[in-house]
């Protein structure tokens, strides 16, 4: 038996717009920018909708109708869903359909894509609450398996998650953790009882998510034939494949126009096609084996950049304070009461936030840069601060009254 | 080894601004990689600094500070070719040019170098000259043009033809920017492939010379500073091209919010009456300071002294002035259509006539240490980026390039 565990994570960022100290204490729209804005979240919402979402979901789900085999499992934040309501109520009913069919499966986070875990735990339950509750509305399920925002993982938090019962948990499968054992089978996180752990396949995942288009990669073109024969390579150290990326890896990251689709609406049924290979959910995967061994992550490993740690997140002093500030407001905003204000400060708790301030290649203008919806870290931390201090000024005045 | 004719209109210290310092610097450079280059300027006086190349005077007027001429007797060529000196005191600009243009035409005679790098305007007469009667590759350097200097108005018609006129005969156009790059296709027509953009740097006495901030230079300042007052500064000449009445008007937006901002206005020009008088009218007179023409350590001692430095222009071909205030610590907000702000990623940035969003940058910097400290020592990594010797290898990358296409 060989098993793809596939699993994508959607997620939209609510993004501020360029909010004036000029603003504050006078307009407290923070979220909502020109349509044509940089951080129309419309505007984006609609544009990733078109190249990814409506494409992907819809090759997902005739591949579900065509071949029962196939699974798939999602996680989804909460302020995805809240934009997908107003923007693409359609993409969260098909995604309905394939929980229904039981060909699809959610998993759990905090709905804000926040880092509240390492900031303050009630936050972080909180969040982690909201969403099941939102996904249980939505999809009629509750998540069972359990991912941190952006892969941030350490043992404290497999603890947490085995306490509240879930069943799985997902991980970064890095070399530097690993050694010598492979990726592809189940652990059990140090210190926890019943929770198992499953850990990414960075290089099969990061094949068709970041090298797939790639003229220079020596493999490029990637064929389904290649990629097959290296998926049946991989098996033999571990029948378990973990292929972890973000849903937008297909029309958003790599174009239509790369062939990405028709690579997976080739191997979905080419790897069906081959005795004894299945899908497989993250639920069904923790039941796949007993575990293999151990691991234990200390220090927190995330998927992000070579460095594997929150560094594109939390390494300047704007992340540093930026977050801080923003957490030490909490009971003061939680005391208010007003679902307004709560709803708008935990839309501020989102990582995108500090990920756009972050200057560690800032100078090289890389990826971090190209994906940012600011100008600069510098003007992000700006209009991030001056939100905050429209907040403080809500809290004040909702205080008086 | 490479022989050079450059053709430009001052060198320190006889230089009232940064063409000069940057003409200095790259031929200092350029003689570092090799070359040798005769220097032209449009006056006679000494250079005692400038042993590692000729500087040869076209004329016998006296640059502005006035330190007597005759030191170029052993250069025999120019007893030959200048002509008896005039005491034209009323002499016009186009009276210079036509000297000057004279003077190259006498020592093509006698000497042929490989190729002509004309600074601006002022000498692309002397250039196409040059090129017309002597074939020689020439290299056109826009420090900036007429209309960076107008604010983007029209500015003088006899300025454009002569520019237009340099930039069409041309081999090869040096732009300092890609902003530059840009005005010279859009308003000269040059296609684009005909323009090379090489950055200025810093000057390279600027970070070894000893210098140490006196803060006492500016008592007012540090005791404004030490009752908890912010120093934002501005430095340049006030013309049109600055945008400092922009830069006025987010100032009183920016005290209206937080009235222990001071803001510096550094230099001297046609518009200072008008600045002043504008100070007054929206009311914030008491937060401006005008400290009239600054140069040297005075200067240093603002940048040393400030907080911000706003660089407001409306058009801005390079922009040193944001370099050197880098250098003495303080954070950068620059217009996005200065041409610093294309190399300078650790700033603020705007576009000129957003004055509130500028209002917006300098109260951010001042509300948010973690904003401010993360500007100051980003920017410290980044504004030696480049160096005059890159700038001199791309320079000699053109000469080879337009001497290996023209077959001279």
């Amino acid at each position: 038996m060989r098993a793809i565990c596939l699993y994508l994570h959607i997620h939209q960022p609510v993004r501020y717009r360029q909010y004036s100290i000029f603003d504050v204490s006078r307009d407290s729209n923070y979220f909502h920018d020109d349509y044509h804005g940089r951080q129309s979240n419309e505007r984006i919402f609609r544009k990733v909708a078109e190249k990814s979402y409506r494409p992907m979901l819809d090759l997902l789900e005739r591949n579900m109708q065509k071949y029962p085999g196939v699974k798939v499992s999602l996680s989804i934040t909460g302020t995805w869903l809240d934009q997908a309501e107003k923007w693409g109520p359609e993409y969260i009913a098909q995604i309905k359909r394939m929980v229904e069919r039981g060909q699809a499966e959610i998993v759990g986070e905090t709905y804000y894509h926040s880092l509240a875990f390492f900031y303050n735990r009630d936050e972080f339950e909180a969040q982690v609450t909201k969403h099941a509750t939102k996904i249980e509305k939505l999809f009629g399920v509750r998540p069972r398996v359990f991912r941190n925002t952006e892969f941030a993982y350490n043992d404290e938090l497999a603890r947490w998650a085995d306490s509240q019962g879930y069943k799985g948990i997902l991980a970064e499968g890095w070399d530097k953790i690993l050694g010598w054992r492979s990726p592809n089978y189940v652990y059990k996180p140090a210190g926890c009882d019943n929770l198992k752990l499953l850990l990414k396949n960075y290089r099969l995942s990061d094949d068709i998510a970041f090298r797939f288009s790639n003229r220079g990669w020596s493999e490029w073109p990637l064929t389904v034939p290649k990629y097959q024969r290296w998926l049946n390579n991989d098996c033999l150290r571990g029948n378990l494949i973990n292929l972890f990326m973000d849903f937008e890896t297909f029309g958003e990251h790599q174009w239509q126009d790369t062939g990405i689709f028709d690579f997976m609406n080739t191997l979905i049924p080419s790897w069906l096609g081959e005795y004894d290979n299945k899908f497989v959910t993250v639920s069904e995967a923790c039941d796949l084996m007993p575990p293999a061994d151990e691991i234990s992550m200390p220090e927190t490993v995330t998927w992000a950049d070579t460095e594997r740690d929150l560094s594109a997140w939390l390494s300047n002093s704007m992340q540093t304070s930026g977050q801080h500030d923003l957490y030490a407001m909490r009971e003061q905003i939680l005391a208010t009461g007003d679902q307004q204000l709560i709803r708008d400060w935990r839309y501020m708790t989102t990582s995108d936030h500090p990920y756009s301030m972050c200057t560690k290649y800032w100078n090289d203008g890389d990826v971090h840069a190209y994906f940012s919806a600011y100008a600069s870290p510098y003007e992000s931390f700006m209009y991030f601060e001056n939100v905050l201090r429209d907040l403080e000024y809500r809290v004040e005045t909702s205080q008086k009254s | 080894m490479m022989k050079i004719l450059m053709l430009g209109w001052e060198l320190p210290p006889h230089n009232s601004g940064g063409l000069g310092v940057a003409c200095l610097n790259m031929a200092r450079a350029l003689t570092n990689e090799g070359a040798e280059i005769d220097f032209v300027v449009p006056y006679a006086a000494e250079h005692p600094e400038i042993h590692f190349m000729q500087v040869l005077s076209a004329t016998h007027l006296d640059p502005i500070y006035r330190y007597g001429g005759g030191s170029y007797e052993s250069l025999n060529i120019l007893e030959k070719i200048i002509p008896t000196a005039d005491e034209a005191k009323n002499v016009s600009i186009r009276d210079v040019q036509k000297t000057y243009c004279e003077f190259v035409d006498r020592y093509l005679m006698e000497f042929k170098p490989e190729v002509v790098h004309a600074h601006d305007w002022l000498t692309f007469e002397a250039g196409v000259l040059a090129k017309k009667n002597y074939g020689l590759p020439l290299v056109a350097h826009v420090h900036a043009t007429e209309f960076d200097r107008a604010g983007m108005q029209a500015g003088n018609p006899l300025i454009h033809e002569i520019e237009y006129e340099g930039l069409m005969l041309a081999d090869k156009i040096i732009a300092v920017s890609e902003a530059t790059k840009r005005i010279i296709h859009d308003k000269y027509h040059i296609p684009l492939n005909k323009i090379d953009v090489i950055y200025n740097s810093l000057d390279e006495n600027y970070e070894t010379s000893d210098y140490h901030f006196d803060e006492d230079s500016y008592g007012y300042l540090k005791k404004l500073k030490f009752s908890g007052c912010t120093i934002v500064s501005t430095v340049g000449r006030f013309t049109v091209q600055k945008g400092l009445h922009n830069l006025m008007h987010a100032a009183a937006l920016a005290i209206r919010k937080n009235p222990k901002l001071i803001f510096v206005f550094a230099g001297d020009g046609e518009e200072r009456n008008e600045l002043i008088n504008l100070a007054a009218d929206l009311g914030i007179s008491k937060n401006v300071i005008f400290t009239g023409f600054i140069r040297g350590k005075r200067l240093r001692d603002i940048y040393s002294a400030s907080d911000i430095f706003v660089m407001s222009s409306i058009s801005e071909p390079f922009g040193l002035t944001a370099l050197e205030a880098a250098h003495h610590g303080d954070c950068l907000i620059l217009t996005k259509q200065s041409g610093v702000s294309e190399v300078i990623w650790s700033a603020m940035k705007y576009d000129f006539w957003d004055e509130r969003k500028l209002a917006d940058e300098i109260l951010a910097i001042v509300n948010n240490p973690a904003l401010r400290e993360t500007l100051q020592r980003n920017v410290q990594n980044e504004y030696r980026k480049i160096s005059w010797g890159e700038v001199a290898k791309k320079c000699l990358k053109v000469y080879n390039n337009i001497k290996h296409k023209r077959n001279y």
